[in-house]
């Protein structure tokens, strides 16, 4: 295959018409993919879902297909946790490089490309571009009633490629899993991964998240979880990274007495552009649904939050709640927030707040007061805005990862 | 040590302080008394750099350095402690890494070695003991739900970790049961010695009988308007400010 530069919607068709003949799977379904998208075009701020996040500067960056690099650097940024791992390099599961305990089971897509029943191309045109151009992704499986503990899932992106992994998450009934998922690059990439995650029965899973993409990547992702009865999916996204990005969370509560945390931080400065969008399903009777999504924006930065609950009509007894709290260090920075409550039950209870503030000057003085320094202080005070969501991940390593990742930050940006 | 030569500050245009002159020389411990109002707490926060204060006139130097051209930080490096008449609530900040930052952040602000963990907190168990505190202090959020009483004696607690050289204590007896009022008072006359003094803001004769002022300073209207030895709070606590106010205008 020869190298090909691609840009815009029209490059995204030039570059499935070189790989058509040799994607794996279902050519039909990447067909399909390729003609809604035909009709859709990218999303457009005239889209309602998309009303907050331009995809301008997605259309007119321009990508490489064979573009790639030593992924050495990137490694080495990876947490020296003592945990097994499952590691993708430019949308490609690297067995080499992944230690995977023998209870695990995992299969790149590339050697079993099945796409899943979550995921939906005519209503998502970031699935549908993933649907259309998915090479490889990992399919995980935790078998019935094993308890795979922290599995860390690095995501690294080398060079300046547009990627579309597709990737599956099974726990079987009664399993449990702490996943810890780091996005890493290097470049003006394109990461657009879809994930479906199947949560069955009494199984529980953690679900910790950090996108610490490139200063110039661009993050387009979509995740669907499916909560069966009595099960968890406990979720928390800590998004500092990428130039522009979009983390489009997917949950139905499918069973009764399920349970859903999708909790998240952004720590944005600088022209950043992160938006976190949640649609929560509650399709069955005693679901409970948790999220708490804080945004610290500096600089020009923009965060948006859009979160959706929909409660059909038999889930009698759901507990739905939603938190959105945004602290403004900049009176150039911006927060977009959009709660959408859509109740077809009765006998429901929902709730939902949200609070847009600056830094306390009390408590800046306070602190300075004592000796900390101003810039130190502000850091210290972001931190404790943000810890009562950060506090919520159960996995102590992930938790202690997601911590040094904002300190760094911090030091790195200080706002 | 301290040395202010007629400050004069307003808030929003509004004059509040008018003109004050006082010296606190090193090793001395004095007392502010004064009515509601008078404008005691605006001059801790103007010594202490809170913004929001325009300084309209007069200088306030420590130890020789202009103390009103340094940030606040600078300002609590160089020595200087405020115990705040209304502690802040840090939702979110532990009090140990509060107090253990403070007191590194001084450290690297003068170029010492920084205390690790184990050292901070060999200090810390030992100065809580000293306050009755339950090192249960240490673990919760900076004065969040701390009672009135508890947040006067976690900033005691703060001055007894940092070490000032110079203590400003606003009304750091007000609220305080007997015990506790003697237990901050302890904790003042523990760092008492030639290199450590302080102003006491006080509305009450009983602190001054566990923390012996050198000198009792009435401040109204801005302004000092009386300056005499410890008999002169008993003279106020007798007859209250009214005459006293009356007699200076
Ligand atoms: N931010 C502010 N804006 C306007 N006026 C203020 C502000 N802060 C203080 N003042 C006024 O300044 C004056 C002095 O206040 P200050 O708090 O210094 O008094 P105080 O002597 O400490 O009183 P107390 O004994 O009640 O603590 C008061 O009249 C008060 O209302
Ligand atoms: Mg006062």
């Amino acid at each position: 295959m020869s190298v090909l530069t691609y840009s815009g919607i029209e490059g995204f068709f030039a570059r499935f018409a070189a790989l058509r003949p040799h994607l794996p799977g279902d050519v039909a379904a990447r067909d399909r993919a390729a003609a809604i998208l035909r009709v859709q075009g990218l999303p457009s701020i005239r889209d309602e879902a998309w009303k907050y996040t331009n995809l301008r500067p997605v259309a007119q960056a321009s990508f490489q297909s064979a573009a790639t690099a030593d992924p050495s650097a990137l490694l080495a940024r990876l947490p020296q946790l003592n945990a097994p791992r499952l590691v993708m390099v430019d949308g490609h599961y690297l067995a080499t490089l992944s230690t995977l305990p023998p209870q695990v089971k995992c299969l790149p897509f590339a050697a079993a490309p099945k796409f899943g029943t979550l995921a939906n191309p005519a209503c998502e045109p970031m699935v549908a571009l993933n649907t259309m151009l998915a090479e490889d992704g990992f399919s995980l499986t935790i078998p019935a009633n094993i308890d795979a503990g922290l599995i860390v899932i690095a995501h690294l992106t080398t060079a300046a490629r547009s990627t579309h992994p597709r990737h599956a998450i099974t726990l079987e009934e009664g399993a449990r899993a702490s996943l810890l998922e780091i996005y890493l690059g290097e470049g003006a990439y394109l990461h657009n991964p879809v994930t479906e995650i199947h949560i069955g029965e009494g199984a529980n899973l953690t679900h910790a998240r950090l996108q610490d993409e490139a200063e110039e990547g661009f993050h387009l992702g979509t995740i669907y979880a499916r909560i069966a009865a009595h099960s968890i999916y406990d979720s928390f996204s800590l998004n500092i990274g990428a130039r522009l990005s979009r983390t489009e969370l997917h949950a139905s509560l499918a069973g009764a007495h399920a349970t859903a945390h999708l909790n998240a931080a952004q720590i944005l400065t600088g022209v950043q552009h992160a938006d976190f969008t949640t649609i929560v399903s509650h399709d069955a009777p005693h679901g409970a649904s948790r999220q708490t999504v804080k945004n610290a924006l500096a600089g020009r930065s923009r965060g948006v939050f859009q979160g959706k609950i929909h409660v059909a009509r038999g889930a009698q007894k759901t507990d739905g709640y939603q938190m959105n709290q945004a602290l403004l260090l900049s009176p150039d920075a911006e927060i977009d927030s959009k709660p959408q409550l859509e109740i077809y039950a009765d006998d429901v209870k929902c709730s939902h707040g949200a609070t847009i503030g600056e830094l306390d000057a009390d408590q800046l003085f306070y602190l300075r007061s004592r000796g900390v320094p101003e810039s130190q202080a502000r850091g210290m005070l972001v931190r404790a805005f943000l810890s009562d969501a950060i506090d919520m991940v159960a996995n102590g390593a992930s938790r202690a990862v997601l911590e040094t990742a904002v300190e760094l930050w911090w030091q790195r940006h200080p706002a | 040590m301290l040395h202010i030569e007629n400050l004069a500050a307003e808030i929003d245009g509004k004059l509040i302080l008018n003109g004050i002159s006082l010296t606190v020389p090193r090793g001395e411990v004095h007392a502010i008394m004064g009515p509601n109002g008078s404008g005691k707490s605006t001059l801790a926060y103007v010594l202490s750099g809170r913004d929001g204060y325009t300084v309209t006139g007069g200088t306030a130097t420590f130890n020789g350095q202009d103390l009103l051209a340094m940030e606040p930080e600078a300002r609590a490096a160089a020595g200087l402690f405020l115990a705040f008449q209304y502690p802040v609530e840090l939702p979110g900040v532990g009090n140990a890494n509060f107090l253990r930052t403070a007191r590194n952040a001084q450290h690297r602000l003068r170029g010492e070695p920084e205390l690790d963990a184990v050292q901070f907190l060999k200090l810390a168990r030992a100065e809580l003991k000293k306050l009755s505190m339950s090192d249960d202090m240490l673990r919760r959020n900076v004065n969040v739900g701390f009672s009135g009483g508890e947040k006067k004696r976690n900033e005691v607690l703060q001055m007894a970790i940092l070490r000032p050289e110079f203590a400003l204590l606003d009304e750091t007896d007000s609220g305080l049961d007997i015990d506790a009022l003697k237990i901050v008072a302890e904790g003042v006359n523990a760092l008492r010695g030639p290199n450590f003094s302080a102003l006491v803001i006080t509305h009450y004769q009983r602190l001054l009988d566990y923390i012996a002022p050198d000198c009792v300073h009435v401040l109204a209207g801005g302004r000092i308007i009386r300056s005499g030895g410890p008999e002169l709070a008993l003279e106020l606590e007798a007859n209250g400010y009214v005459g006293m106010v009356a007699d200076a205008a």
